[in-house]
Parts: structure tokens; C-alpha cells; sequence
């Protein structure tokens, strides 16, 4: 294979803003999802994490957010570790998990509501949010009046309004159409780039992988191990066509294919 | 309804029944059934009275205040079943018991414990009430997705939180569901109550009118809480169809 750009593994150079050390965890039943994962999340960049269905992804992301205890092993976040849920942290459901009952304004809304945010404040935030993810005029419409994409925008700054340094994304696209995905890997590289925000995104695509990353962690099947860490050299100011386009891109993707390839059997 | 081809009303066989009775209660085969005209006749008489408007008043009372008590314990209790592993195994056999029990059987318990009064009658009504609105509220609760709880604990919603913002929104229509069959219930506690302890309300004028071997008026009672009970529960089939356009609404 003709590589173009090098492709660096090891240790990110940006100073880790999630710490993932010796972590496992066995699911009561035995089911051993992951086994002694250390992993860093460096600040201010996007890291992907993909593997085979069912090795734990989920898992790994649901512990960072703190929704269920590791077994062994610990997580940190900007240094701090994980007991429980944080304000420092949100998290994008791959099913949105909106109220059904409220509006999109009160979804938005909804994580400054449980923090006790008072009512204008945080609809002017909310407001600001609902903007910004391409929603304004959609404030009093319910969820079940707006497309799956749409639902995944109201998610997504509902996660925003929190103000949250850590993003935890898990498979936040897949269930929106390709065309809508496609604009959403486009916005998240805004994102990630104006907000100086950690995100933590699980995906099942490689393209998308490669597309959104900073870097990409491949897990083994499971329980699950790093089995390499991937940095495309990938230029990020360049428009979406030029990138999908670019040798980096491509040959990127295909290694990762041939990585994830010996799992399938 | 169709008989040898002809569409006969529903109302044909109440008529049937009640031209039948007429004549049985006019035939003097028995005290027991005297005619239908004089039984209505006496209920036209025995509805205006103070001792009416009394019993009618009281049934009233104890059945809003055992409902509403019923309502707001089972609710809260039921989700709590739905959503605690611990509070369930402590609790739902003894709902599982109960919702099936025949609870006629407990009331002179709790007239031994709480006395000939009011109170006694309340509590029957919470008793037939409640725990078909525990299951059903559990039910909600338990049917609430997993990622709505998730996310609402992800946000940093506490236990009470996600209960009043969460949980009990999302199980709505299965509480108002399970409200509803409470309802009915209740009606029957209510009127079981009285009669059992029979010295207030419905049970009160029952006892008297036995005791003195008034079938008339014990006939015209009768008809009278049938057609209470009938229209209560005609309230409550359409506010269902509001609880159901509700459900179908907002799922
Ligand atoms: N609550 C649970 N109890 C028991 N086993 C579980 C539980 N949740 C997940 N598992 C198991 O743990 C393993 C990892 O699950 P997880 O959902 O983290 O995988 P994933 O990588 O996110 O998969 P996918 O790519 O299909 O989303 C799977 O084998 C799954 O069956
Ligand atoms: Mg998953």
C-alpha cells in the first residue's frame, strides 16, 4: 500500500483531559466487556472510538459519563475522578432521549433546569443553543414533530447549554439519514475546532471516523484491549469535498479497514 | 340486536325485565318483590328526603377522600416499585395479594380497628382502591425508556428529580389508566363499606328498611345506587378515551 501521509500511534502531544486507567469491567452475568483499558482523551480534540459490535464501546463511554461503576480501575476527568455524573461532562444519546412531553425549548433547557438554572436564564440560553445547532424557530415544536435529525440537533445543544468541557457522543448519527449525517460530521469539525471542547464519539463508520477525528482508538473484540491508536495527518481547514478527497483520507480509511477486518470472523 | 329479523333497541329488553317484574310483583307471589310502579313511586318519595341528601353526601365524602388518598399513595408507591429493585421485592407481593383479594373480607377488620364511622368507610375505599393504582403506576414507571433515565441522571437529576420531572411524566397514561380502574373500585368499596357497617349513609337507610321489612323501599335504594354507580362509571369511560388520545398523543 502506497501511504501517503505517515501515520502517527502513541501517546497524544495535547495534555490529557480524560484519563482512562486500568479499567474493566465484567457485567453482572459475566460478561467480561472490557479488560484493563488505559487510554488518554486529549483536551480540545476529538477521539473515536471504534471496534467490532459489542466490544464495549458503550460501556466505556456510560463509565467515563459515570452511569455505571467500573469494576476495576479508574477514570478521571480534568484530573478529578469519576464517581458519578458531572457537570463537567455531557452526554449525546444515540436514541436523543428527549422528553417526548416538552418542547424543544424545555428539552434544551432541561440540564440548567435540574441544575436549578432560573427560568430566564437558562431559556435565554437554551435559545442561544437552539440557534446555534441551525433549530431557530422550532423553540415550541415536540420532539415527535421534528425529523431524526433535527431531534439529534436538539440532543446536541442540549448538550451545549450545559456548557460542559466533555462531550460524550455515542453513535450520535446513526440514526439520522446519510445526507443529514453527512452535514452533521461537517458541523462537528466546526465544533470541535471553535469550542476547544474534549469530545469523546463512538461511531460504527470508518469514513466517519476518519472524517471527524483527532484520533481514533481501535478496540479488539471482546473484552476489550486497545489494538492501535490512529492520528491522521489529515488538514482540517480544508473544505469537506477536498478532505473526503485527500490521499490521508482515504488511505486512513483503508487501514483501519484492514485492521477491523480479522475481527469480523 | 336482531330477533327473526327484526332490529330490536337495547332499551326493548329493560322494558322486557320491567314489564315482567310488574306483573310478578302484581301476581303478590311474594313480599319479597313488590311491583316495579310501587317501587318507583317510593323512590320518588325516598329521594327528596334530608336522610337522602345526608347518605348521598356522605358517600360522596368518602369516596373523593379515599380516592384521593389511594391516588396519591399508590401513585408515588407504585413508581417507586417500578424504579427501586429493593422497595418491588418488599412490596409487590403483598400488591399482587391484595389486587386479587377478596377485600369484603377485610372490612370488619377495619371496623374492629377504626370503629362504626366515616373513617372506617374512607379507609374501605382506599383499600379496594389502591392497588390496582400501585401495579398500574409501576407499570408506567417501569416502562419508562432506559435512555430518558439515563439521561436525566447523566444531567445530574437526584432521585426526587427524576421522579417529578422524569418518571412520573413519562408514566402518565398508564397512572391515569390504572386511576381510572381505581375508580371503579372504589365505587364499590364505598357502597360495600356502608353496607357492612350500616349504621351511616346508604347502609344506615338499608338496615332500617330491612329491619322493618320495607321492600319498596329497599328496591327503590337499590335502583337508585345502580344508577349511581352506572353513571359514575360512564364519567369514567369517557374521561379513558381523554387519558387514551392523551397516550396516543404523546408517545
Ligand atoms: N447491562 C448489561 N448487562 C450485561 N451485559 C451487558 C450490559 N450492557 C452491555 N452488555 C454486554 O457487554 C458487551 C459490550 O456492550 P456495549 O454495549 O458496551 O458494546 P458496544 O461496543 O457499544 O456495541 P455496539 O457497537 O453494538 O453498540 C456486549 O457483549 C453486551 O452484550
Ligand atoms: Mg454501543
Amino acid at each position: 500500500m502506497n501511504r501517503v501521509v505517515a501515520l502517527r500511534a502513541g501517546p497524544a502531544v495535547a495534555e490529557p483531559m480524560v484519563e482512562v486507567r486500568g479499567l474493566s469491567k465484567v457485567y453482572p452475568g459475566g460478561v467480561e466487556a472490557l479488560s484493563d483499558i488505559t487510554l488518554n482523551f486529549p483536551k480540545g480534540k476529538l477521539t473515536t472510538l471504534l471496534g467490532p459490535s459489542g466490544c464495549g464501546k458503550t460501556t466505556l463511554l456510560k463509565i467515563v459519563a459515570g452511569l455505571i461503576p467500573a469494576s476495576a480501575g479508574e477514570v478521571s476527568v480534568g484530573g478529578r475522578k469519576v464517581t458519578g455524573p458531572g457537570p463537567e461532562r455531557a452526554f449525546v444519546f444515540q436514541d436523543f432521549a428527549l422528553l417526548p412531553w416538552a418542547t424543544v425549548l424545555r428539552n434544551v433547557a432541561f440540564g440548567l433546569e435540574l441544575r436549578g438554572t432560573g427560568r430566564w436564564e437558562r431559556e435565554a440560553t437554551a435559545r442561544r443553543h437552539i440557534e446555534e445547532v441551525g433549530l431557530k424557530g422550532f423553540e415550541d415544536a415536540y420532539p415527535h414533530q421534528l425529523s431524526g435529525g433535527m431531534r439529534q440537533r436538539v440532543g446536541l445543544a442540549r448538550a451545549l447549554a450545559v456548557d460542559a468541557e466533555v462531550l460524550l457522543m455515542d453513535e450520535p448519527f446513526s440514526a439520522v439519514d446519510e445526507q443529514t449525517r453527512r452535514k452533521f460530521q461537517e458541523d462537528l469539525l466546526a465544533l470541535v475546532a471553535g469550542k476547544g471542547k474534549t469530545f469523546l464519539f463512538v461511531t460504527h463508520s470508518i469514513e466517519e471516523a476518519v472524517y471527524v477525528s483527532n484520533r481514533i482508538v481501535l478496540l479488539s473484540r471482546r473484552p476489550s484491549r486497545v489494538s492501535e491508536i490512529i492520528e491522521p495527518d489529515i488538514p482540517r481547514d480544508l473544505p469537506p469535498d477536498r478532505i473526503r478527497r485527500h490521499s490521508a483520507y482515504i488511505d486512513t480509511v483503508e487501514e483501519i479497514w484492514q485492521g477491523l477486518k480479522r475481527y469480523l470472523e | 340486536m336482531t330477533l327473526f329479523g327484526l332490529r330490536v333497541p337495547m332499551v326493548a329488553s329493560l322494558v322486557l325485565w320491567a314489564a315482567l317484574w310488574e306483573v310478578v310483583g302484581q301476581a303478590g307471589a311474594t313480599i319479597l318483590i313488590p311491583p316495579l310502579s310501587h317501587v318507583l313511586v317510593r323512590l320518588v318519595e325516598i329521594v327528596p328526603t334530608e336522610s337522602f341528601a345526608e347518605a348521598l353526601g356522605l358517600t360522596a365524602r368518602a369516596f373523593v377522600l379515599g380516592t384521593g388518598i389511594a391516588v396519591l399513595a399508590g401513585v408515588p408507591l407504585g413508581v417507586l416499585m417500578g424504579r427501586w429493585e429493593p422497595a418491588d421485592r418488599l412490596m409487590l407481593p403483598w400488591v399482587n395479594v391484595f389486587v386479587s383479594a377478596p377485600l369484603s373480607a377485610l372490612v370488619p377488620v377495619i371496623m374492629a380497628l377504626f370503629g362504626f364511622g366515616e373513617l372506617t368507610i374512607v379507609l374501605t375505599v382506599v383499600l379496594f382502591a389502591i392497588w390496582i393504582i400501585v401495579l398500574d403506576a409501576r407499570a408506567g414507571a417501569r416502562a419508562v425508556s432506559p435512555s430518558l433515565s439515563e439521561m436525566a441522571q447523566s444531567y445530574g437529576a437526584g432521585p426526587l428529580q427524576a421522579f417529578a420531572k422524569v418518571y412520573l411524566r413519562a408514566a402518565l397514561p398508564e397512572i391515569l389508566a390504572g386511576i381510572r380502574l381505581g375508580l371503579v373500585r372504589a365505587v364499590k368499596g364505598v357502597i360495600i363499606g356502608q353496607l357492612l357497617v350500616s349504621v351511616v349513609g346508604f347502609g344506615h337507610m338499608f338496615e332500617i328498611y330491612s329491619s322493618n321489612f320495607l321492600m319498596e323501599h329497599m328496591w327503590a335504594l337499590l335502583l337508585v345506587l345502580f344508577a349511581l354507580a352506572f353513571a359514575i362509571d360512564g364519567v369514567f369511560a369517557r374521561l379513558e378515551k381523554r387519558v387514551e388520545y392523551y397516550a396516543a398523543a404523546r408517545q
